[in-house]
């Protein structure tokens, strides 16, 4: 407990002891690990994969370029996450019937859907594409990518603990069995969907602010669809510090790989993908716990 | 009293007839088999009844409720708790967790953990598994997952459990273990409406007994009647 003080103090703190590169840094590796930590809370133990993760990034995005200029940066979050949380609502009420495959293309176009008629709209009827973003200072921009950051993480410790978190595993297992033993397996997908989302939204409206211009391409990049994915595979979603972990470590590889190997560092991402789902089926954390459970032996045949 | 009752229930799947017309009633406090050949629709008629398949046609009423159209988890919570075929349990949960999850979600009252825990190790004790609470559920043998799916269906406190040929696959001696849970749970005043091919079983424990063929009723009676009716014995043996 006062060890996750003392980093809770240290964290806040940073930027005043840092370079401001540092801190956009740890800024960008905050936004992944949200991002990641959101999606696990729905995807991780319900196993329904979701790619529709840019669709509620996206939707934070442009709250933040629409209202920006209107409303206090606050206002701005909130809005930005509710709505995203309203588009979950529907979008989980429309496709959460959908299993496996069918689920993740869906959820997949629904966030390409949105990205194509938004910039139908903007070339046909706005006759502009692409906003300004009210800017705001990297520091600021910072603080709030941290509290949401510990909100998430303290929502998903939450979940995880509760009886709502036994709800979504028994689904992940076995949703017909699920329902039969009284779980509304529909409510509970799509309330759980939706907070997802709502830190995403939260997550998106604020990142805005640091892009200054956006427009639909940039704001639903599918990439952040696949993102969240990858480092949870890679952290392993086990473990509530899987995700948190998985997302920390790749997004500050993506940093040094971009700048170190521009040309192929998404080739160096893949090959490391490659050998974490090969060789790691449980992630980092699976990894390091069992190291602690007493060396690393030979995987059982049969497991 | 009767508790529950179908009126002309029939489900198509396409041309098929997989459930037709039946009738079937049954009262409170008994045992009532459901037998017929392979593809007989049995397993469809308990689909209907727990609501995981919206009937075509028909009327299925439980304590004079209303219950077609209605969802599974509101159908459970009811009362109304079965298990299945080929076991589906939680896999990858405990043995333990299995049997909480059922407590917690299974009733309309809300109930605190603690209680859940207590009902669920309880539970867990009726059907002789407690020994092996931690252990992942899929780590089971065949026969102790067939008891975690009663112990599971029970956390729900149902007033009628539907069991779907619990007894498939079982030895000699695990089939006289499954026999002797099931009088256990009737005496604990909760209804039975079971599935199962194992006639020696059947005509054991079942006061009365429905017999489905090709998605019709073709007989219904006590152990004694079916056995020596003519229609059932040509159904199961061919003419």
């Amino acid at each position: 407990m006062g060890l996750l003080f003392l980093i809770l103090i240290l964290l806040a703190t940073i930027p005043l002891y840092v370079r401001l590169y540092l801190v956009i840094l740890l800024t960008s590796i905050f936004m992944y690990t949200i991002i990641t930590v959101s999606w696990t809370i729905f995807s991780g133990p319900t196993r329904y994969i979701s790619l529709a993760s840019a669709a509620f990034f996206g939707v934070g995005i442009y709250t933040s370029a629409l209202l920006g200029q209107a409303l206090p940066l606050p206002l701005v979050i909130v809005a930005g996450s509710l709505f995203s949380f309203i588009l979950a609502l529907f979008i989980g009420l429309l496709t959460l019937r959908l299993r496996g495959m069918y689920f993740i293309i869906f959820t997949f176009s629904i966030s390409e859907l949105i990205r194509h008629s938004l910039l139908w709209w903007e070339t046909n009827i706005t006759g502009t594409v692409g906003r300004w973003v009210v800017m705001v200072d990297h520091i600021t921009v910072y603080h709030v990518v941290l509290v949401i950051f510990l909100m998430v993480l303290l929502t998903a410790y939450l979940i995880r603990r509760s009886r709502f978190g036994l709800a979504l595993r028994t689904i992940g297992e076995q949703e017909e069995a699920a329902t039969h033993i009284g779980i509304n397996a529909t409510m509970v997908k799509t309330i759980t969907f939706a907070i997802s989302a709502f830190f995403m939204g939260a997550t998106g409206a604020i990142m805005a602010t640091k892009w200054k211009y956006i427009d639909p391409r940039i704001a639903f990049d599918p990439l952040l669809s696949f993102m969240p994915v990858l480092m949870a595979i890679f952290g392993g979603t086990g473990q509530l510090f899987g995700p948190v972990f998985g997302a920390a470590i790749f997004a500050y590889l993506e940093e040094i790989l971009t700048t170190k190997f521009p040309y192929y560092y998404m080739l160096l991402f893949g090959i490391i993908l490659i050998v974490v789902i090969l060789f790691l089926p449980h992630g980092l954390v699976g990894l390091v716990q069992k190291w602690r459970k007493g060396g690393l032996k030979r995987q059982n045949a049969n497991p | 009293m009767r508790i529950l009752e179908g009126r002309k229930v029939t489900k198509h799947f396409g041309g098929l007839a997989a459930v037709h017309q039946v009738d079937f009633d049954i009262d409170q406090g008994e045992v009532v088999g459901l037998i017929g050949p392979n593809g007989a629709g049995k397993t469809t008629l308990f689909n209907l009844i727990s609501g995981s398949l919206p009937t075509t046609a028909g009327e299925i009423r439980y304590k004079g409720k209303k219950i077609t159209g209605l969802k599974p988890h509101q159908i459970s919570k009811m009362g109304v708790a079965r298990t299945f075929q080929s076991a589906k349990l939680f896999a990858g949960l405990t043995v333990f967790e299995n049997a909480l999850a059922a407590s917690l979600f299974g009733t309309k009252r809300a109930i605190s953990v603690s209680d859940a825990e207590r009902e669920a190790t309880e539970l867990l004790k009726f059907v002789e598994l407690p020994t092996v609470g931690a252990m992942p559920a899929k780590d089971l043998p065949i026969a102790n997952r067939k008891r975690l799916e009663v112990a599971r269906a029970l956390a729900t406190k149902p007033d009628l459990l539907m069991v779907d040929e619990v007894m498939a696959g079982l030895n000699p001696a695990e089939i006289a273990q499954a026999m002797e849970l099931i009088t256990k749970i009737r005496d604990m005043g909760i209804t039975i409406f079971m599935i199962e091919h194992v006639m020696k079983a059947i005509m054991n424990a079942c006061d009365r007994i429905i017999v489905l063929h090709h998605g019709s009723k073709i007989a219904e009676g006590t152990p004694e009647e079916i056995a020596t009716s003519r229609t059932v014995v040509e159904v199961y043996l061919g003419e």
